[in-house]
């Protein structure tokens, strides 16, 4: 038995891995751009493929084409921004779902689960239906500092509860976002009982069902940073996720800060999510599923996983937004209807498939 | 000294489950660690591995002081094989022991052909090369603890610490677990229901209710005495006609000893 195996020249191999790597990331950009293309295009009103083209030339390389003004508009101040936000959106729950799935160590777990979309609800309506704030706040500004305040409450209980680096531990976490989702939502009904006329009720059930049509792009400069920072940074600890499969115990045996890693996990899903929450509303759905179908596709390396993850939901997100847009003439389905009106049998799909495969 | 327990102790709401521990652990040997049910096997090797923080008394490892060393250097030391880790990822053999090279990757170095190679030579160790593909939840019980010690090979460490290896084990490969693990060429502390089994270690040392009772070559520390006061049981010697090594045989205290006899005429 040879224990100890000796050096061989990597060289070569490596970077054919860096450039492999290099053509996964050209391929993702061109499909993400695609679907935002895609986006742009399809609507109420089509418009062509080359008018979205000459409008992103005359906006960004100060091209001259003659374009339609008000296509034009359309084009690049409503459906380019809402196809960037919903991408953005799309790929930082997918990866929050994912990472929080790994870490916990259950499939059930999403990014709501910590009490997020629960909290958003209660600021938004603390905002749109008491008037806190007196009008100087939007709705979007109680709904992140409604998800920050509901999370913090969840951490401080989880710890409180011995949660953390034991078995055990990821249970507590768990058990605190429950309790904290439940105390949220009922201050958001309680709320609504008392105080909403059947306009406002009717809008806030619209915006907890997740809603795009306000995404300017104010929100793309928001909301791209926080994905695209977040998304990196749970790649960063791929090989730490890994390193979970079989328990924190075992992780930490493997040399990971677990810890560490946890808190900035839950920390940098919980900041992705909240943002993504104020800005569009809770949308369910991708953060649950997406990470599976995904887990299906490439396995549960997150080397692999997380990268397509991002992909999936950012592209989901986009198809879904269009169908929203398009599925009722003059009318905008909520979005979480959509995903999970798409999703579940598209998941029903992969889960029969993915039997068949073991 | 490669490992060494001072004055170890590890206290939950009030309750000592482990104290006044102090061992150390010599260079290339297989120390055995034994007790009963209960008698703070499982905590003292978290201690050691450095998972679990003591409550009082510190670890060192080569000589540094355990809880100021990064866990990733630790790791490139020491690897545990834990009790029962499962999963329920659709992970397979091959990724499963790829996790033993965690340590020695950061974030973003590549994986290099020399991790494949490392890795190849794990499963190929535990006999397990060509079940790489496999899933973990198609595994019987013995491959996945065989895949659990490939993954702490991988890791290459100088101590590798298993938390009683050969559990729900049909004796076949409780025997190829532990022929495996003693001639690996490394130090290995192992905690060991079986007592007959611990006869092949170089030391052994006996927890009773959380306190180190005696340490020292199996053949000295397991007396009938020791079998009386820690065990409960009243063990008998025998001796293996084929290559003449001692075997244990006990039973109930409360028997009296005339049957012993009795059984041994009966069985000869």
């Amino acid at each position: 038995m040879s224990f100890f195996v000796s050096d061989q020249a990597p060289a070569n191999r490596v970077s054919g891995h860096k450039r492999r790597i290099a053509l996964y990331c050209l391929g993702a950009l061109l499909l993400l751009l695609l679907a935002v293309a895609m986006g742009a295009a399809i609507g109420e009103t089509a418009i062509p493929l080359d008018v979205i083209g000459k409008t992103v030339a005359n906006r960004i390389f100060g091209a001259a084409y003659t374009l339609d003004p008000i296509e034009e508009g359309i084009v690049w101040s409503y459906r380019i921004s809402r196809a960037i936000v919903a991408a953005s959106c799309g790929a930082a729950l997918a990866v929050s779902g994912a990472v929080l799935q790994s870490l916990l160590r259950n499939p059930l777990a999403d990014p709501y689960l910590l009490g997020l979309s629960a909290g958003a609800s209660t600021g938004a309506v603390l905002v749109t239906v008491i008037g806190v704030g007196g009008g100087m706040v939007s709705l979007s500004f109680g709904a992140f500092w409604g998800a920050a305040l509901a999370f913090g409450l969840v951490a401080l209980l989880a710890k409180a509860a011995g949660g953390g680096v034991s078995a055990q531990g990821t249970g507590q976490i768990i058990l605190a976002g429950i309790a904290g989702s439940q105390l949220f939502n009922a201050l958001t009904s309680f709320i609504i009982t008392r105080s909403a006329n059947a306009e406002q009720a009717r809008g806030i059930m619209f915006w907890l069902l997740g809603n795009l049509s306000g995404v300017r792009w104010d929100d793309v400069w928001l909301a791209v940073p926080v994905a695209l920072g977040g998304v990196i940074v749970c790649i960063w600890h791929m090989r730490a996720l890994d390193a979970f499969a079989f328990g924190a115990e075992s992780a930490a045996s493997l040399g990971i800060p677990v810890r560490r890693v946890q808190v900035v996990l839950i920390a940098m899903t919980a900041l992705m999510t909240a943002v993504m929450v104020s800005l569009v509303g809770s949308i369910g759905f991708v953060g649950l599923v997406i990470p599976h179908a995904a887990r299906f596709l490439v396995g549960v390396r997150h080397g692999r996983l997380l990268p397509v993850t991002a992909l999936t939901g950012a592209v989901f997100l986009v198809i879904a937004d269009i169908v929203s847009r398009t599925a009722i003439p003059g009318q905008v389905v909520p979005i979480g209807v959509i995903t999970a009106l798409v999703g579940a049998p598209g998941f029903a799909l992969i889960l029969i498939r993915g039997r068949s495969m073991r | 000294m490669m490992l060494r327990a001072e004055n170890l102790g590890w206290t939950v709401r009030n309750t000592a489950i482990v104290s006044e521990v102090s061992l150390s652990v010599r260079e290339g040997e297989m120390l055995g660690i034994l007790g009963p049910n209960g008698s703070g096997k499982s905590t003292l090797m978290k201690m050691l591995a450095g998972i679990l923080a003591p409550s009082s008394g510190t670890v060192t490892l080569k000589g540094q002081p355990m809880a100021a060393m990064p866990r990733r250097a630790i790791a490139q030391i020491l690897a545990l094989v834990e009790q029962h880790a499962g999963t329920a990822e659709r992970i397979t053999v091959q990724d499963a022991v790829e996790l033993g090279r965690t340590p020695w990757l950061s974030a973003i170095e590549p994986w290099s052909p020399r991790d494949n190679a490392i890795v190849a030579q794990a499963l190929a160790d535990v006999d397990m090369a060509g079940m790489t593909r496999r899933h973990w939840h198609t595994l019987s019980g013995g491959e996945q603890q065989r895949v659990h010690l490939a993954r702490a090979l991988a890791q290459q460490p100088t101590i590798l610490l298993l938390d009683e290896p050969t559990n729900h084990l049909d004796i076949e490969h409780q025997l190829a677990i532990l022929g495996l693990v003693r001639a690996l060429p490394i130090t290995t502390v192992v905690a060991l229901h079986d007592l007959n089994q611990a006869m092949n270690c170089d030391r052994v040392a006996v927890l009773d209710g959380g306190r180190l009772v005696q340490i020292g070559p199996p053949a000295e520390v397991l007396t009938a005495q020791i079998m009386r006061d820690v065990f409960n049981v009243r063990a008998s010697f025998l001796v293996d006609p084929e290559d003449g090594s001692r075997v244990i045989r006990f039973q109930p205290l409360g028997l009296p000893a005339a049957n012993t006899t009795l059984i041994k005429e009966e069985h000869s």
